[in-house]
């Protein structure tokens, strides 16, 4: 009884001083929203890198050039040939496919609406499963296509929206850099990343992308696919000894090719986004300990303000406890609104797409930013009202 | 004098004093003892007494009642109540003293802002963990016999000087505690609210409770059974003017007119 008496003490005593409390709140609410929001930011952008992990497929390794460092001679660029080489190999069992890629941009034409996708990839069919593009409407193009340099395109989701809107793209034909090229198909979207969109690409057989943008020279990078998970270590072996055959290399350790798998480069930019979200959280926590700094503020100004009341309340036999009571419950009450409003505030705002990232709340998150909240209003609370509570009667009386 | 039972107030040989070395103020000394150091102040009170602490300004009347009401700790010196050292009490006991046996009446009303008289008289029932109807019922009987009944739901500030008083007296008598301790309880008042406080206390009084009053003024301090002048911190004079046992003089003189 004596517990809902206090309560009601500290509802009086926030009521009396309703903008100062509600401004100390909206600190809190801050803070509190602040560290949900933001953590759900970090915790979004690492979701879709994890997420494009498994979309990429664990079993794809890319080979690109590199020169090679101290060496002299000028690094080899990779070729057509080179790839042929991994693909006819008879003694790399761990090589499934492969699949010759070069990128280029350029600016697409359909009709009078322009546009230029992220990305226009010249390479194989078998480009297609290495990379987990899945086709959502029509078909992929042939190895035919490829031999006859057709000019087919695949569409990524992103590109055949922008240049098709509404209308079925499919046999369609635009033009990109001056060459016609016939859709055949529509990737499915795989989903943004935050950072690129995979999406945004026209994909194109090597010889036509080679003879209408960037000649017959050397390729970008070379795509293998293991034969699976578990032997990328192997075709990783493969493909480093074939290459150095055609390379004419003998030192393993000074090659000019890089071979990177899929699950080591996002896992790198995975941790990328931790920092990323580490950052964010520090920033957070530091607006919510401000937040509690603010609490302590209006309760030592409170408790100053009401030193007489406090004085008078002691006088007719208030015991030390109830008033340590009545003043750790309002700054509790303050810190337990302002939390629950600011969870409320951090799981609407969390409903938004951040710059492209959609957030992902962290149940944890949620708990924590409350209960460091609530802590936080007992803790800073917690050394006003003591004082309060200690002073002697005839000293609160005589405050002026 | 009623003999048998102990005096509800004992001092001995109280002291008290502000600040340090040559700034030193001694507010309560009592007379010098042999070797010229204050003796301090020895004071006794029966149950059932009316008394009217007298002196002029800075004369340590105030220290001496917030002594008495547990407010404040003497310098040196023992203060029985009920037979009991307060010195020995810890905080919560004090406390409970406080909101048992004592009923104080601030000079400047001290009652807590923006809260409704009836609020305010519930307070000290509050504190004793008073179930909140016996609580209201307790609090509007008091409110009642101070004649405020209809001023229930007023806030200080809606109340006059003379009704805030009034507040403040049924807030020291609602625990019904053996002392009520007032400090110039009518200092602020014009003549027909100081009639109708003193009227209150004459009859509290009457019902056997201990009065101790500070006054400046002999009108107020007639309406006491003994009156104890203050002079520099040190008591000069104790007149009694009527027994422990009979009623206040006040009450008296209307019975015989
Ligand atoms: N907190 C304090 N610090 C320093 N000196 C004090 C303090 N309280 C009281 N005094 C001094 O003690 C002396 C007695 O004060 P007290 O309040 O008891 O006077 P009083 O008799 O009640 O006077 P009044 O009739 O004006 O109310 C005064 O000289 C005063 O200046
Ligand atoms: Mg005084």
């Amino acid at each position: 009884m004596i517990a809902w008496q206090m309560i009601r003490f500290a509802v009086g005593g926030l009521a009396a001083n309703k903008v100062r409390s509600a401004l100390t709140m909206l600190g809190v609410l801050i803070g509190v929203a602040s560290v949900i929001l933001l953590l759900a930011v970090g915790n979004g952008s690492s979701v879709a890198v994890k997420e494009s992990i498994t979309s990429l497929g664990t079993n794809s390794l890319t080979v690109s050039s590199a020169a090679s460092r101290g060496s002299a001679t000028a690094a080899k660029k990779l070729t057509v040939e080179d790839a042929e080489a991994l693909a006819s190999a008879t003694d790399a069992p761990a090589v499934k496919s492969v699949a010759p890629v070069v990128t280029t941009s350029g600016t697409a034409l359909y009709g009078n609406i322009s546009y230029q996708p992220g990305q226009i990839v010249g390479t194989y069919p078998a480009y297609f499963e290495t990379a987990n593009q899945k086709i959502a409407e029509g078909d992929y193009f042939s190895a035919d296509d490829v031999l006859n340099s057709r000019k087919v395109a695949v569409l990524g989701s992103t590109t055949a929206k922008e240049l098709f809107a509404a209308e079925d793209p499919i046999g369609k034909r635009i033009t990109i850099g001056g060459t016609p090229f016939t859709v055949t198909g529509v990737l499915t979207a795989k989903g943004s990343t935050g950072f690129n969109d995979p999406d945004d690409v026209v994909i194109a057989p090597l010889p036509t992308v080679q003879n209408a943008f960037t000649g017959f020279g050397s390729v970008n990078q070379i795509l293998v696919q293991a034969s699976s998970a578990d032997t990328t270590t192997e075709a990783q072996s493969d493909i480093t000894r074939i290459l150095m055959g055609t390379h004419a290399l003998k030192d393993p350790t000074k090659v000019d090719f890089r071979i990177s798998n899929q699950t080591s480069l996002l896992s790198a930019r995975e941790s990328t986004t931790k920092t990323f979200t580490v950052l964010l959280g520090a920033v957070a926590a530091i607006s919510l300990l401000v937040g509690g700094i603010g609490i302590t503020n209006i309760m030592l100004v409170t408790v100053t303000e009401r030193t007489r009341e406090i004085g008078i309340r002691k006088a007719l036999g208030a015991p030390r406890a109830v008033i340590l009571g009545q003043f750790l419950a309002e700054s509790t009450l303050l810190s337990v609104i302002g939390a629950g409003l600011g969870v409320l505030a951090g799981i609407v705002g969390s409903h938004f797409s951040v710059v492209g990232i959609k957030p992902v709340v962290i149940p944890e998150s949620v708990l924590g930013a409350f209960a460091i909240a609530v802590a936080i209003g007992l803790f800073f609370g917690s050394y006003p009202a003591n004082r309060a509570a200690s002073l002697r009667p005839i000293d609160a009386l005589r405050h002026e | 004098m009623s003999t048998g039972k102990p005096p509800v107030i004992q001092i001995r040989r109280v002291t008290k004093s502000y600040g340090h070395g040559d700034a030193v103020v001694h507010a309560l000394r009592g007379p010098d003892g042999p070797d010229g150091t204050p003796h301090g102040v020895d004071l006794d009170v029966a149950e059932g007494d009316y008394v009217a602490v007298m002196g002029s300004s800075g004369s340590g009347k105030s220290t001496l009642m917030n002594i008495l009401g547990c407010l404040d700790v003497p310098t040196a010196g023992r203060y029985l109540l009920d037979g009991t050292d307060v010195g020995h009490l810890d905080e919560g006991q004090l406390a409970l003293v406080r909101n048992r046996k004592i009923g104080f009446v601030f000079q400047s009303f001290n009652l807590v802002p923006r809260t409704t008289a009836l609020a305010q008289v519930e307070l000290p029932l509050a504190y004793a963990g008073v179930r909140a109807a016996e609580r209201r019922r307790r609090a509007m009987a008091a409110l009642t016999l101070v004649g405020l009944a209809d001023r229930a739901g007023h806030k200080p500030n809606q109340l006059s000087g003379g009704q805030q008083q009034r507040v403040a007296v049924a807030r020291a008598l609602v625990t019904a505690p053996a002392m009520l301790l007032a400090d110039e309880p009518t200092g602020n008042l014009d003549s027909r609210s100081t009639e109708e406080v003193l009227g209150l206390i004459d009859g509290l009084n009457a019902r056997g409770r201990t009065v101790v009053m500070i006054t400046h003024e002999d009108e107020v301090a007639r309406h006491a059974k003994r009156v104890v002048r203050l002079v520099d911190g040190a008591i000069v004079s104790d007149v009694r003017q009527t027994p422990v046992d009979a009623p206040p003089p006040a009450l008296a003189a209307e019975v015989v007119a």
